[in-house]
């Protein structure tokens, strides 16, 4: 590729001068875009990294936020609620999700097999909103707001994530590997559960992970289900805060104290995303 | 991918546990189509009132009005479209860059950190766009907006005054479309460019990928015509992976029509009609996120859950047409 490449930039029939130009002229545009498309990432990480690493002392992460107007505090309140609902959620997204993955994989030939595939897909390009409403209309318009709202909302926006990536590192376990298991007498499902899954276990969990990464910065379907909550709350039942819901709080609000919270709260989110993205990324790297 | 090729007489012993298994699987995997046709019934019946109340006129009247009782969706749809369309027009162009930058133009040690830092900007959280686009763009654009589009000059206030008379008859001329607004760079312009930022890593990374799959071939055989780098691109492998990037493109749109509280955070959530680039405007996400929760009224709730319903069968339509290119583009086995 090098090779061709340098081999194309010194022709041995010359080159015409607009051609040339015109080749360097695109390749710089080609530079250009790039670094316009990178720079707003690196922006946004010195921004947060300026303006939350002050606030990231200790009363950060073992304080909730102080009355409206006062200074001092933390989002203990939101990184409790956040890990609690974030828990919840994987279990949906995990149980069904990789039940999912093997459906499509390992029956392919079952009748419903293309129309779980299609709604799956289709799942993925829901709006994280919509599924808000959603979960709205199935628990907290019976039950009221609670953190179990939020977490049905994530755990089905976890769901398309994880069988799309459980499916495919499913689909990549040799085929003979299955049909050794079942020449040894092992039933379907044994091969399956203790052959199959295991040899696609680390693909799976870096699905999960990328599922977690991505649902774990929703703030949208959380405004009118888990709600928020100005305090550590670990009753599933009933309201709680989340991460991204102080964020938008924080962000939208008037109060200075408010605003650097939301920042370093900001900064905290975005590093644990991206470094579960990154690990997730290398894991599935080295399989 | 064939099934495994059972041998058939020690399996009949496992049957019956194959059938336990596969009917749990089943079950489990059903709750994939349940989640999927519950949300179809709990939008339709939560968004019944409004529909009855207001039949199509919903969707194409102008009015939002809580207050009044009145609710009709088409500035909303209209904000929806602009912000997505304009947004996917502008980062089309530098998504596409950015894809053959990685692979065609990097040398490896570079193209997998710019592709990693790419695929970063997808995981960075909606709110926290919004953030810095509330703290550290809001600011610069509304200066900018001061400083160019509403020179000092006598003739500025003339020309407002003739904007309001045509905003009143409800025309709006171009130029009256870059009348500063008063938000302090929040509007719709705000919007569309947080939203270009947002939606660009969808179409960069679906490009690369179908920019590496046109054969090397391709490449070669142009190469060898003595074609230089950009003639090879833009001759072989842009024509090649043409579909595949539409297809890239519609999944990108598919996010940017449902992207929510980003641009709820920066479009400053007004009713009115878009008559400036820099004015207030709302989308159907951002006025779900901010009047579902105060909507006490059976109608004013019922409308914006109706907004949802839309939003669902335009993402679900959108998203089922990239797939379906996307699908018809991927060679078999790579899919």
């Amino acid at each position: 590729m090098s090779a061709l490449t340098s081999a194309a930039a010194r022709p041995t029939t010359a080159l015409s001068p607009a051609r040339r130009v015109k080749n360097l002229l695109m390749g710089a545009l080609i530079l250009l875009a790039t670094l316009v498309v990178v720079a707003p990432l690196i922006l946004i990480f010195v921004y947060l990294l300026r303006e939350g690493l002050g606030a990231m002392n200790l009363a950060f992460f073992t304080k909730v936020p102080a009355p409206e107007g006062e200074t001092g505090g933390g989002l203990l309140n939101a990184i409790a609620g956040s890990v609690e609902m974030l828990l919840m959620a994987s279990v949906i997204g995990v149980i069904v999700g990789v039940a999912g993955g093997i459906f499509l994989s390992e029956y392919p030939r079952h009748p419903l097999m293309p129309t779980v595939r299609m709604i799956s897909d289709v799942l993925a390009g829901i709006p994280a909103i919509v599924m808000g409403l959603v979960a709205y209309g199935l628990i907290v318009l019976h039950f009221g707001f609670s953190g179990f709202a939020g977490a049905l909302a994530l755990g089905f926006l976890m769901i398309p994530i994880v069988v799309r990536t459980s499916e495919e590192v499913l689909k990549l376990v040799p085929q003979s590997v299955r049909e050794a298991g079942l020449a040894l007498g092992l039933p379907k499902w044994l091969v399956t559960l203790r052959i199959v899954l295991p040899a696609a276990a680390g693909g799976i969990v870096t699905g999960v992970m990328l599922a977690l990464a991505r649902v774990a910065g929703e703030a949208a379907p959380l405004l009118f289900t888990a709600f928020g909550n100005p305090n550590v709350n670990l009753n599933p039942a009933k309201p709680m805060s989340a991460l991204p819901l102080e964020i938008y709080r924080g962000a939208t609000s008037a109060y200075d104290e408010n605003q650097r919270l939301a920042k370093a709260g900001a900064l905290l989110l975005i590093v644990l995303i991206f470094v579960t993205s990154l690990l997730a990324r290398r894991f599935s790297r080295r399989k | 991918m064939s099934e495994p090729t059972r041998p058939a007489p020690p399996a009949r012993l496992s049957s019956a546990s194959d059938r336990v298994f596969e009917g749990l699987i089943l079950v489990l995997a059903s709750v994939i189509l349940l989640v999927f046709l519950t949300s179809i019934y709990q939008l339709t019946r939560d968004s019944w009132p409004a529909l009855q109340h207001f039949g199509l006129s919903f969707f194409t009247q102008r009015t939002w009005n809580p207050v009044a009782g009145v609710f009709g969706a088409s500035s909303m749809i209209a904000g929806t479209l602009v912000t997505s369309l304009v947004a996917l027009l502008i980062s089309v162009p530098l998504a596409v860059a950015s894809a053959l930058f990685v692979a065609e133009y990097a040398p490896r040690w570079l193209a997998n950190p710019v592709g990693y830092l790419i695929e970063l900007l997808a995981a960075v959280p909606s709110v926290v766009y919004g953030l810095w686009a509330l703290f550290v763009i809001a600011p610069i654009l509304g200066r900018w907006q001061i400083t160019f589009f509403s020179p000092d000059h006598p003739d500025r206030l003339a020309l407002y005054t003739k904007c309001a008379a045509l905003w009143a008859e409800n025309k709006t001329t171009l130029q009256c479309f870059f009348v500063p607004s008063s938000g302090a760079g929040r509007g719709l312009a705000l919007a569309i460019i947080i939203l270009t930022v947002m939606i660009l890593p969808y179409t960069a990374s679906v490009a690369r990928d179908v920019i590496r799959l046109v054969p090397q071939d391709q490449r070669e055989a142009m190469y060898a015509l003595g074609a230089t780098k950009w003639e090879v691109i833009s001759r072989a492998i842009l024509p090649y992976a043409r579909a595949g990037i539409l297809g890239g493109v519609i999944l990108a749109l598919g996010r940017a029509l449902g992207e929510t509280l980003a641009v709820a955070m920066v479009i400053g959530d007004s009713q009115d009609v878009l008559r400036s680039i820099w004015g207030n405007a709302s989308t159907m996400a951002s006025v779900i996120a901010n009047q579902f929760g105060d909507a006490r009224e059976t109608l004013h709730r019922s409308s914006v859950v109706t907004l949802g319903l839309t939003l669902f069968f335009l993402s679900v339509l959108v998203n089922y047409v990239a797939r379906l290119i996307i699908a018809r583009l991927t060679p078999k086995g790579i899919q």
